[in-house]
């Protein structure tokens, strides 16, 4: 997974809540067996409507999107993070997540950060259309156009995941005699190739 | 110390844990279907991995299957089946492809066959998973890069999520069902409302619910933003359980039943988050807008955005009734319905067929109405015909399908035309989700009866109490 330390870029304003995995990517682009090629079909029923905010001028080549509470519930569907990130965003901002997105973008290195509503708000405002922001993930801030710096609230775990790309599998793979352990002490009591 | 329900699963799964890290879970069962899948099977190629547990695991195929008879025409469905069955093939996981007559919804047949089980961890590649948690199990939606994870290792690392406990109190009214139950909660609580922690659902009303009741109501709880949904085992989930395909058997299920009593949360244990309901307050149930947390009961109308102070919340109302076409101030009895659609995950199980057979027997879906009804496995819609409920439905005017997922999401030709409305026994009402421009009001399978033979939305309490 991408590793990611700061950024500076335009940010993109989608002041909506609870912003659902279904409108991220449209379940009829769920059908391919690949990772990659979602960007195209991002928020596809939304950019049919005039003047949807990502096809506004100032939102071209934006990488920073500012949003909602809730943003991403709904449906567990991985390619929403795919898409976001296959479009060219590398860091969501909103007051909250749907915790399945949270965990795909962390685990693909799409950058998810927390701030309070009123920050995001703040922020929203700051940004108008098409004004950039930068954030650094290893001195916790965000900076908006105006040059206010916003601290955030990071899990420390997570931060450290997004600041090294790192392969959980690999981490977890490295606990493997723990695994045996744990299986030779409490076996799962299911047998799936028994029935 | 006192414990939760939720503390005693999580602590007898860490596999391992580091202090400030997520704790090292171990999953007990792994449940796979053919939509979230074919990208971690590549990734384990990639990396030259392997399946640890392929018997702790198992795959079905839902999401895309057609519901008629007859073989997949649309190329890149068939594309994704048959990566599930050459990943299946290739790694020892038994699959229950179309036709076996095990296949169904992933969600559905987890029960059925008894997989499901109290105290286990369970997982899958689709949000609805923390239906599984109605048997007093950890069961949680992941996403793809997860399921490899949890392919490669049968473990995830996971943050520890906030507990909250839902007390329901009083008696649930005639004709008052646990989809009313959920869908009230969701509309009291809002969509995001139980985001970070893990629900357990509780009091004399839950204890006195089926099986099928509970795994509807934990089906939703990703609907109002929780990581899972749980409900304490009692004696009338060991009776669902018993002889069930996957049950312990002999001495065994002795040593199951002592294991299960012990999985309950003690009278003084704690919760971040505590809230009571009252069923006897809740009617049947309707949503008006895009999300489940848009609901009103079936007395109610439609909100006027006027009268909402909150700014966003005004602009999400006015967004949501130009998606659905609605006039503020409509009464819900007056939306005409074009569509009607009993099953997914939440409400296709043998007891909601018959929940709404039972509205439908002997009269007519209204000549404007278009309505079918996709069992939710194979197993039920075998059932159902055992007890004639396809006839009732056919007699009526359904369409009587084959399981899958169907238009719950739509992936496969089940779809909403641009425009049409409908009453759907499903769990979202997004903006297309049953087909682009599509119209869903989510409500119970006998509110989703009574609305096909009367064209519109009506109370169901009004032919209960005929009936009674």
């Amino acid at each position: 997974m991408k590793a990611f330390r700061s950024l500076t870029a335009r940010a993109v304003v989608l002041d909506r809540p609870d912003v659902d995995t279904d409108q991220i990517i449209p379940k009829q682009f769920l059908k391919r067996i690949e990772r990659t090629g979602y960007g195209e079909f991002l928020f596809f029923d939304w950019r049919q409507y005039p003047d949807f905010e990502l096809d506004r001028p100032g939102s071209a080549g934006a990488k920073i999107l500012v949003t909602g509470p809730n943003f991403g519930c709904g449906s567990s569907r991985e390619h929403a993070a795919w898409a976001l990130q296959d479009y060219g965003f590398d860091v969501v901002i909103a007051p909250s997540f749907g915790d399945i997105f949270f965990s795909n973008s962390v685990q693909v290195g799409l950058v998810p950060l927390t701030l309070p509503p009123d920050d995001v708000k703040a922020l929203m405002a700051a940004i108008g259309e098409g004004a950039e922001v930068s954030v650094d993930l290893e001195a916790k801030t965000i900076t908006d156009p105006t040059g206010r710096v916003i601290a955030f609230d990071i899990d420390p775990f997570v931060r450290t995941c997004l600041l090294n790309g790192l392969d959980t599998i690999g981490r977890t793979l490295q606990h493997d005699s723990d695994i045996a352990a744990f299986e030779e002490r409490s076996p799962s009591p299911v047998a799936t190739t028994a029935l | 110390m006192a414990k939760t329900l939720f503390d005693r699963i999580w602590e007898s799964h860490v596999v391992h844990e580091t202090p400030g890290e997520p704790a090292l879970l171990y999953v007990d069962l792994h449940l796979i279907h053919e939509v979230t899948s074919p990208q971690a099977f590549d990734g384990l190629r990639l990396a030259g991995r392997t399946v640890r547990r392929p018997d702790l695991s198992i795959a079905t195929m839902d999401h895309n299957v057609p519901t008629l008879p007859g073989p997949i025409t649309d190329p890149l469905a068939r594309a994704q089946l048959d990566a599930l069955r050459a990943n299946c093939e290739e790694f020892g996981i038994p699959l229950y492809a179309t036709g076996s007559g095990r296949e169904g919804i992933v969600h559905v047949i987890g029960p059925e066959l008894g997989l499901s089980q109290p105290g286990l961890t369970i997982v899958c590649g689709d949000s609805h998973t923390s239906t599984h948690g109605a048997f007093g199990a950890l069961a949680f939606g992941i996403g793809t890069t997860e399921v490899e994870h949890v392919l490669a290792t049968q473990c995830l690392p996971r943050l520890h999520p906030r507990t909250m406990r839902i007390l329901y109190t009083g008696t649930l009214p005639l004709g008052v069902t646990p989809k009313d139950v959920i869908l009230g909660t969701i509309g009291r609580i809002g969509v995001g409302g139980a985001v970070g922690h893990v629900l357990e659902y509780a009091g004399a009303p839950i204890r006195a619910l089926s099986m099928e009741g509970r795994l509807t109501i934990c089906n939703m709880s990703i609907e109002a933003g929780a990581r899972a949904g749980m409900i304490a085992p009692d004696d009338t989930t060991f009776a669902y359980l018993e002889g069930k395909p996957a049950a312990p058997k002999g001495a065994d299920w002795e040593h199951a039943l002592d294991r299960w009593s012990e999985l309950r949360t003690d009278d003084d244990a704690t919760f971040d988050t505590e809230l009571e309901i009252d069923v006897a307050e809740l009617e049947p149930q309707v949503t008006w807008g895009t999300n489940p947390g848009m609901v009103v009961p079936i007395g109610g109308k439609v909100p006027d955005p006027a009268s909402i102070a909150d700014p966003d919340e005004r602009a999400a109302t006015e967004r949501a009734l130009a998606y659905m076409a609605l006039e503020p101030g409509t009464p819900l009895q007056e939306i005409r319905i074009d569509r009607v659609f009993i099953g997914s995950c939440t409400n296709a199980r043998i007891e909601d067929l018959r929940e709404a057979a039972l509205v439908v027997d002997g009269h007519r879906v209204d000549a404007k109405v278009k309505a079918m009804v996709v069992p939710g496995s194979a197993a039920v819609k075998r059932q159902a015909e055992e007890e004639g409920l396809d006839r009732v439905f056919e007699r009526a005017g359904f369409e009587w399908r084959n399981a899958g997922c169907s238009m719950c999401l739509g992936m496969n030709p089940d779809i909403l035309a641009p425009g049409e409305r409908c009453a759907s026994t499903s769990n979202r009402n997004f903006e297309g989700r049953q087909g682009s421009g599509g119209r869903t009001h989510l409500v119970s399978p006998a509110m989703a009866a009574a609305a096909a033979l009367a064209g519109h939305f009506v109370d169901v309490r009004d032919s209960v109490a005929a009936r009674a």
